[in-house]
């Protein structure tokens, strides 16, 4: 090894009981300054290996462990994390659990007082820290006071506080919106450019950070399946990942136009020096007519949603005592089979609104009204697990209809992202539900009330789906099969809502979006017209497309460039 | 069309919790004053609660206290307390009536009580323990008014000097209280969100609580491998105390400084002089002059002075 700041070794690795090895023989060099993206599918080892980095694996989760892991000269087997983490700093997906102490200031003190430092360098890397993520007004705040992105900054800005050599991220941005996710992959930037920090990111979104990496290194079963620049991980996804590849990317291969992409500017340059980039262009004149044809639509929609609508909720208001007013007259009227994506900042309402719609929060003001029962998935799927076996869960019947037979021996716990995902939908779209828990009830004395209470509602499928940030931790082939199911799901007739701030996936599963804004609806309207517009409510094809045309997907985006192609250019 | 749906109340828990049980900085004298001299601050006015006697004081006291919460924006959370505290002081009144035996003014005769011999409420016995319970209370709402504004994280870093490691696991409970309840609500909500409602019956529990559990388990272990990597392994117990510049003195140190000694004084004062003594048996003693009355008033003044300067309490 000769100045790597980080280097493995044919590294196996098996967590306790588990026979699968979650690394396989991994071997790699990290240079000191680099910015290293990690890719791949949930499971692949993204997670593991940045825990086999900073020592967690295995002095914290145990398991088998062969060859050799040294951080900055230090070989993991002999250090554990504690003397690591003076060369590394760790942040991973839940700001929620990496804040520990009652205030910022003393968060970010924790780690340098932790190791000894005197009181002035405590206070001087408190101050620096602070200062260069700009938290500097929050040193005093309780950690419960914090919005997401503000958790995730402080999280980093503790990991930070001891001028690591390296800093080792794990999806850090899967709970932020699309804002404070770019602040946080532009902060990384910058730390990597002005301080020569090395970073090693994991991440799903690759289109996010592709174009400030300096190499990617994609993991598949626990192996290294590419490791490159990020040009060459583009041309190795097109050709061996397609479930890596960045929409931008994917647009590129369904026009078979080479080399893939990395990033907007260079796809929009390519399309350009291709004469691509036509008259729709929205730096252009002639941009307004798709505008007027999307008021025509949404004036359209809103008719057919006032006379049959499957939810209505109309005016609604939040008020917390002694607090601030979370919703503020929201109004939004979905009909049977449509799809709407709820999107808007962190705090802007979403989750607020789907309680409401499912009646766990009752308004202050305003009127909320259902065709039939509100089925809602919340955030964090574990959290609808409460037995020890999957087929406790819900009803056989369910369990078919979700796939999820062959785990019905399973515990709960032990499924992958997506497949927990799958099971928690199913639970609460069972309509079998209400008499599979009688069974498992049975003994339970108030079980008539219950049968009485539920049996009006629930032997029917829900009139509605609502869905809080189900993408969150996913993949591209996860999200995009939860999108074909919401698909299924609003086809059959259910009007589906989902919060979400994946622009690419409400766009995949949504026809009209609602964008919110400090508990109001800001705006209203197809899909195709409100995600092709913007800067960072917009996906990757519409960016790169200019929003012309209303594309949004890749193979929207490539039926476009296929109508625009010169003959000279055939697609 | 469904009418709309009121099952369940407005949940304002999750952003109760922060609010309700929890120091939160906020602009006041006392927040901005530090830990250690809000402590000793609220340590005097425990020691005057505990010394004198006299009912006036004590109730000049307990205005001055409300006043504090009030002055210190924390009045509707420790009105709460108040409540509490009631619910504490107003038996021991009760139990002080009846078994007590001193006082020779019978206000109701409730005839043998067996045991417990001739069942006489007197005055003096319904005095003492309005007393006793009024001490109570003060103790209730002094820490109460501790717990909303002296900053916690600062006294337990005054503590590392003596052990940095069970100093941070006491901040970490403190810390991990309002994430678990926000767990343990997430985790009800999305029961309340299964077609069926939450599980009922015994059975139902006990899978809900097992539920509980283990995710607070696995919070647990995401909390502990966080604590790892920051270093709390190699944690040494005067890490950061050692050469911690003094911390110049600010306007609200001095001001909750001097109230500190004024109260303490005035109390001990009191009580040497015998200005506001009291003796509830065999017959209520307790002058009402105007060194009692001064007494009061100089508490509520030493007690409420510091609050009146607000000038640089930001957060």
């Amino acid at each position: 090894m000769t100045g790597a700041v980080l280097s493995l070794e044919n590294v196996t690795y098996r967590y306790p009981d588990v026979e699968r090895a979650a690394l396989s023989d991994v071997s790699l060099e990290i240079a000191p300054g680099e910015f290293c993206l990690l890719a791949g599918l949930s499971g692949s080892g993204k997670s593991t290996l940045l825990r086999a980095a900073c020592g967690l694996v295995p002095h914290f989760h145990g398991g088998r462990f062969a060859g050799r892991v040294q951080l900055a000269g230090l070989d993991t087997r002999e250090h554990g994390p504690a003397r690591l983490g003076a060369f590394a700093g760790a942040l991973f997906q839940d700001p929620e659990t990496q804040l520990v102490t009652g205030s910022v200031r003393a968060e970010l003190s924790l780690a340098l007082e932790s190791r000894g430092e005197s009181a002035a360098g405590v206070a001087r890397g408190v101050e620096e820290v602070a200062l260069a993520l700009g938290i500097d007004a929050l040193l005093d705040r309780a950690p419960h006071e914090l919005s997401g992105g503000e958790k995730q900054r402080v999280a980093l800005g503790a990991a930070l506080a001891g001028r690591p050599q390296i800093v080792l991220l794990d999806e850090p941005t899967s709970q932020l919106d699309p804002v404070a996710g770019d602040e946080l992959i532009g902060l990384l930037r910058r730390l990597n450019q002005e301080w020569e920090t090395t970073v090693v990111l994991a991440e799903h979104r690759l289109e996010r950070c592709l174009t400030g990496a300096d190499r990617v290194i994609a993991l598949q079963h626990g192996r290294v399946a590419c490791d490159g620049d990020p040009a060459a991980f583009m041309q190795w996804a097109s050709e061996r990942a397609p479930a890596l590849q960045t929409p931008g990317a994917k647009l590129f291969a369904l026009c078979d136009l080479h080399p893939a992409p990395v990033g907007v500017k260079q796809a929009r340059a390519a399309l350009r020096s291709l004469a691509l980039l036509g008259e729709d262009d929205p730096r252009e004149p002639g941009r307004a007519e798709p505008a007027r044809a999307g008021a025509a639509t949404r004036r359209r929609g809103a008719r057919r949603a006032r006379k049959l609508s499957a939810l209505a909720m109309r005016g609604v208001w939040h008020e917390l005592r002694n607090g601030p007013a979370i919703l503020r007259g929201a109004t939004l009227v979905v009909a049977p089979g449509e799809s709407v994506a709820l999107m808007g900042r962190n705090g802007a309402g979403k989750s607020t609104l789907l309680r409401h719609a499912a009646g766990l929060l009752e308004p202050t003001r305003g009127r909320i009204e259902a065709s039939g029962r509100v089925a809602l998935l919340l955030q964090n799927p574990g959290d609808y697990f409460i037995h020890e076996r999957v087929d406790e869960e819900l009803s056989a019947d369910a369990l078919e209809a979700a796939g999820l037979t062959a785990m019905a021996a399973r515990h709960p716990r032990d499924l992958s992202g997506g497949e927990r995902q799958r099971l928690a939908l199913a639970i609460v779209t069972d309509a079998h539900d209400a008499a599979q828990t009688r069974r498992g009830h049975a003994r339970a004395r108030d079980d008539d009330a219950r049968r009485e209470r539920h049996d009006g509602d629930v032997q029917a499928p829900p009139a509605v789906l609502a869905l809080d940030e189900p993408t969150r931790g996913m993949d591209r082939q996860g999200k995009a099969e939860l999108a074909g199911e919401l698909r299924r799901r609003a086809g059959e007739g259910q009007a589906v809502i989902v919060a979400t701030h994946d622009p690419e996936f409400a766009a995949a599963c949504a026809d009209r979006a609602v964008l919110l804004a400090d508990g109001r609806v800001i705006a209203d309207g197809p899909t195709r017209e409100l995600l092709a517009g913007g800067w960072y409510f917009a996906t990757e094809t519409a960016r790169i497309l200019g929003g012309a045309g209303g594309a949004l997907l890749p193979e929207e985006g490539a039926e476009l460039l296929r109508r625009r192609a010169p003959v000279e250019v055939a697609l | 069309m469904q009418a709309a749906r009121s099952r369940y109340p407005v949940r304002e828990r999750e952003a109760m919790i922060g609010t309700l049980l929890f120091y939160r900085r906020i602009a006041s004298p006392l927040h901005a004053t530090r830990a250690g001299i809000g402590a000793a601050w609220a340590l005097s006015l425990t020691a005057a609660a505990l010394i004198l006697y006299h009912p006036l004081c004590l109730l000049a006291l307990l205005v001055a206290v409300l006043g504090a919460g009030w002055g210190a924006g924390v009045g509707p959370r420790l009105a709460r307390s108040l409540r509490t505290a009631t619910i504490v002081a107003l038996p021991i009144v009760l139990v002080n009536v009846l078994v007590s035996r001193q006082g020779l003014t019978v206000f109701a005769r409730l005839g043998d009580l067996g045991p417990f011999g001739q069942g006489d409420v007197t005055v003096e016995a319904a005095a003492y323990g309005g007393v006793i319970a009024l001490k109570v209370t003060m103790l209730i709402l002094i820490t109460g008014l501790a717990g909303l504004a002296v900053d916690p994280d600062e006294m337990l870093r005054m503590f590392r000097r003596l052990s940095f490691r069970s100093a941070l696991t006491a901040t970490l409970a403190t810390r991990m209280l309002p994430v678990l309840a926000a767990d343990s609500q997430r985790l009800a909500e999305a029961q309340r969100t299964r077609p069926a409602g939450a599980p009922a019956g015994a059975r139902g529990r006990v899978a809900l609580l097992s539920a509980v559990v283990g995710g607070s388990l696995d919070r647990a272990m995401d909390v502990a491998a966080t604590l790892e990597v920051r270093g709390f392994a190699t944690a040494r117990s005067a890490a950061g105390a050692r050469g911690r510049p003094r911390r110049a003195l600010s306007r609200h140190d001095i001001a909750f400084a001097a109230s500190a000694v004024a109260i303490l004084a005035l109390a001990i004062a009191g009580r040497m002089a015998g200005v506001a003594s009291f003796a509830a048996y065999p017959r209520i003693e307790m002058p009402t002059d105007a060194g009692t009355f001064a007494l009061a008033l100089a508490l509520i003044a030493a007690t409420a002075l510091p609050f009146c300067d607000r000038r640089g309490i930001d957060p």
